[in-house]
């Protein structure tokens, strides 16, 4: 069977799939199936057919299973999200299609995603430029303590996303060109010289005043954490990664002292019941959440998750929270089959890294895996209680265009290295 | 690079186990969280059953009732409403999803929800399972006087503050007032309204019931239990006299009286009871200093202080008034820490409720023994049964009845020819005083008046506090008193 017979069939299977969880959205929430809530089905899966086309066309021999794979994190996001208020679920499909969209044009018409190495530069540019954007008065705006939007007319969009993907472009091909230098060092001591070091502690820097200047602290620790994977696998120095850690958690606890919401975030983790209805409201009823879902969850649409009033028990339960959703309906069964599904993801992701033969490559694809993964880490184990709860969106699930966008950008690149390895394979 | 990438394959493996792990530890934690306030499960299972009505005494306004509302899926729940809106908003409280339950709507839940332990309630709770009919709980007739209660919510806007009313014979709270106050049917779902409410205070906290929770420093009106303690022990008569050069010496440092700060000019030599009518401080400086902290504490517990009124709210929801230090509730070991003249005169770190001083105005008017305030008259079954009725209960033996008779005559003074004349109603005797307790801050005093009335027969006893006040006691709240007093009078002269 060829690569691309596998990915349809499994494509199939996330139809199935995603079909089921409208219909028993439906069912719970107006009694009926009606036909309106397959075709919405029927539509998704069309759309990741288009997809599957386009691969047939131009990248035959990539990884079967990551396209399914993100196809069905999406289906479980919008049926959640279906289920919280069907208009958002709409918009939600919009960005979908328009994700779709721009995974197809990447993969039309990047003809070797390798000649990105060449402009390196500009886009790591670019990606300092997009995280200052929200910074800027006129058009920046702050949701719930963080500064991550930008509002220009009707589009308000998070640039943070985006810039997630440019940075990791950037890195793969400064890595590529200094690993050498960095990995041995110069001269008589193990330390690489400052000509090389520098640009690494200027990332730091930045990574920092991101954080100072957007109150982000989610978004930071995804950057950093993606630039200390990228530096490991590079250089094989866990040291590097170590010293790295070290100097975050040093920034961090410098702004822990300075910035008020950082301190309630801290706090609230290590004691959610310190505060319930105030502070740690959103971390208490996310563990509620999850702990009412029981093993197998209330079902679809049954859960308890808004008010007759239509407001969510959760602020920002599209978002921030939908794992929470996700834990309360399908239970700690379905809760656990997303991590297992990221873990999946993870799995190919790193595959296509290891089976890659130029040291660009191997970069770019290990940290766009890497990238996917931490984000899905610090967002469920934020609303689980595991490290504390910084705002950042669950790749593929979550409601949010830039967000949604920016992974089918990662989902296309890492097909197109997938697709070069499985070529030099033949 | 390949051994890099399979090392970090296998720490997103561990990484992403943990996780797994975690939502496991909270499915185990899960009988327990379940059965916490708060909880959206627990609540929306009550929200089947029909919780009972809450009333006013008068059996008839309806202070919280139900609306239906049947789900998407057939289902029904009950969701609350309150007619009156603000007039019992922290009395009554309110019970949502959203927000849990506070006041009575949290206290009574159970009895609300027919899930009291009560032998024949679970039998016919459980009968109606099987019959599959609504689950309905008790209703609850509470003490308040709805009329009484609109005139102190009234009298009270805008201004931040509180009113309490009790019936003194029986510990009654016929008025439990609080301002500013908040619309209860916005909790559920536009909190943010009720979050964004002013007033001339900050911060508003809308949702605080200063009544039984408010922090006020009672200032004069707790010469009352000074007076109680110099007249109980038998040192004192109503006659002894003082002299007042306007001030009284304490550590070496004048203290001076209220009205002529910085100017020592003095009642020179007066009677107790002429300190007590035009409120002067010198006189229970010195006073305080011959008790003894220790003494005048003794008799401020006597009245209740540094224990927790027993009324029927959630006790998160009403304060312990004393001496606080830090935030805390305070009772030294060694009285020498306390300041005994500023305490005599109200000062020092008390902190009181309004609640808690008008249990001193009716242990006052009951001949010395404060009652239990109380706040539900009976429980009733849906078939009319009332399963039970909350009867008068002593609470403090605070004072003998002879004391208590010369306070009162002492506090009628204050009314009749004092600081509280603005309290007057014709007619009646009232027995009264005025409370003006600086913060050190122009227009931030608490101003306070406590009274009881009719001061022969006493029918009602009344506190009232207000902060950021730049009047004194007898201009801002002993108005406010009489027209509380006179509205439950009124009815039942």
């Amino acid at each position: 069977m060829s690569l691309r017979t596998r990915e349809l069939l499994n494509l199939v299977l996330v139809g199935l799939l995603t079909a089921a969880g409208f219909a028993s959205v439906y069912i719970a929430r107006q009694d009926v199936v009606s036909a309106g809530s397959l075709s919405y089905a029927a539509f998704f899966v069309a759309l990741f057919v288009v997809a599957h086309v386009i691969l047939r066309m131009r990248l035959p021999h990539a990884d079967p299973y990551l396209l399914p794979l993100g196809g069905l994190l999406c289906a479980i996001g919008l049926t959640e999200i279906y289920r919280i208020d069907p208009d958002l679920a709409f918009r939600q499909g919009l960005w979908v299609v328009v994700g779709v969209a721009v995974f197809a044009v990447l993969v039309l018409f990047v003809r070797d995603y390798r000649s990105l190495d060449s402009v390196k530069y500009i886009l790591g540019l670019s990606a300092i430029a997009l995280l200052v954007l929200p910074a800027l008065p006129g058009i920046g705006r702050t949701i719930n303590g963080a500064t991550l939007w930008v509002d220009i007319g009707p589009l308000v969009f998070q640039p943070g996303e985006l810039a997630k993907v440019l940075i990791v472009v950037f890195l793969a091909g400064y890595l590529r060109d200094n690993r050498e230098m960095l990995s041995f060092g110069v001269g008589s001591g193990r330390l690489p010289s400052p000509k090389h070091l520098g640009p690494l502690l200027l990332i730091w820097g930045g990574a920092m005043l991101v954080l100072f200047q957007t109150r982000d602290l989610g978004g930071a620790l995804l950057y950093f954490a993606i630039f200390l994977v990228m530096l490991y696998t590079a250089t094989a120095r866990w040291s590097f990664a170590a010293v790295g850690l070290a100097l975050f958690l040093l920034g961090a606890f410098a702004l822990y002292q300075v910035i008020p919401h950082v301190q309630d975030r801290v706090e609230g983790w290590l004691d959610p019941w310190s505060d319930p209805q105030g502070e740690t409201y959103q971390l208490v009823q996310s563990i509620y959440a999850i702990s009412g879902g029981g093993v197998f969850g209330s079902g679809l649409g049954q859960g308890i998750l808004v008010s007759p009033e239509g407001e969510s028990y959760i602020p920002f339960l599209e978002t921030d929270f939908i794992f929470s959703a996700v834990a309360q309906e399908l239970g700690l069964a379905g809760a656990a089959a997303v991590v297992l599904l990221y873990l999946l993801f993870a799995f190919r992701g790193f595959r296509i890294s290891m089976l890659a033969d130029d040291g660009f490559s191997k970069l770019l694809a290990a940290g766009l895996t890497a990238a996917v993964a931490i984000q899905a880490f610090i967002i469920i184990g934020g609303v689980t209680g595991l490290i504390p709860l910084t705002g950042i969106t669950l790749p593929f699930v979550s409601y949010g265009g830039s967000s949604i966008v920016a992974n089918f950008v990662v989902l296309a690149l890492l097909l197109m290295v997938s697709d070069r390895v499985g070529r030099a394979e033949r | 690079m390949n051994p890099q990438i399979r090392r970090l394959f296998f720490a997103f493996t561990f990484l992403f186990v943990a996780l797994i792990a975690t939502a496991t530890y909270w499915l185990w934690r899960a009988p327990d969280l379940e059965a916490r306030q708060g909880n959206p499960s627990l609540i929306v299972r009550q929200l089947e059953v029909r919780r009972g009505l809450i009333y006013a005494s008068n059996g008839t306004t309806v202070l919280a009732r139900n609306r239906k509302r049947e789900l998407e899926d057939g289902r029904v729940w009950w969701l609350r409403r309150y007619p009156e809106r603000e007039l019992t908003a922290h009395a009554v409280g309110y019970s949502t999803i959203a927000r849990s339950r506070t006041g009575l709507e949290q206290s009574l839940n159970d009895f609300l929800t027919g899930s009291n332990a009560n032998l024949s309630t679970v039998i016919d709770s459980t009968l109606d399972k099987l019959r599959g009919l609504t689950q309905q709980g008790n209703d609850v007739v509470t003490t308040l006087d709805a009329n009484a209660q609109r005139t102190a919510m009234r009298e009270l806007a805008p201004d931040c503050g509180a009113a309490v009313a009790l019936e003194p014979a029986t510990g009654r709270v016929l008025v439990l007032a609080s301002s500013p106050s908040f619309d209860p049917n916005l909790a559920e779902a536009r909190f943010r309204r009720i979050e964004q409410i002013q007033a001339p205070c900050a911060p508003a906290a809308p949702l605080l019931d200063r009544a039984t929770a408010g922090r006020f420093v009672p200032g004069s009106t707790f010469k009352v239990v000074t007076a109680a303690a110099a007249l109980d022990t038998g040192r004192f008569t109503p006659e002894s006299e003082f002299d007042d050069p306007g001030y009284c010496v304490e550590y070496g440092r004048r203290v001076f009286n209220y009205s002529d700060q910085g100017t020592p000019s003095g009642y020179g030599r007066v009677t107790l009871a002429e300190a007590v009518e035009n409120s002067i401080n010198s006189v229970f400086c010195n006073l305080g200093k011959e008790l003894g902290a220790d003494t005048v504490l003794d008799y401020a517990e006597g009245f209740g202080f540094y224990d927790r009124p027993p009324i029927e709210l959630p006790s998160d929801e009403v304060l312990i008034s004393g001496l606080y230090q830090n935030g805390r509730l305070y009772r030294p070991e060694d009285a020498s820490q306390v300041d005994p003249g500023r305490l005599a005169f109200g000062q020092e770190r008390l902190i009181v409720t309004p609640l808690q001083m008008a249990l001193v105005a009716a242990g006052v008017a009951n001949d010395g023994v404060v009652m239990e305030p109380q706040l539900v008259q009976r429980i009733v079954a849906p078939d009319g049964d009332v399963i039970e009725r909350f009867d008068p209960e002593e609470w403090k033996q605070a004072i003998k009845p002879g004391t208590a008779a010369e306070l009162t005559a002492m506090m009628t003074r204050v009314v009749e020819s004092g600081t509280g004349t603005s309290a007057q109603i014709s007619g009646v005797d009232i027995a009264g005083k005025t409370g003006t307790a600086e913060t050190g801050v122009a227009g931030r005093n608490n101003t306070w008046f406590i009274a009881f009335a009719p001061a022969g027969n006493p029918k009602v006893a009344v506190a009232v506090a207000l902060s950021n006040q730049s009047g004194t006691g007898g201009a801002t709240a002993a108005p406010i008193a009489r027209a509380i007093m006179q509205a439950i009078l009124g009815r039942n002269p």
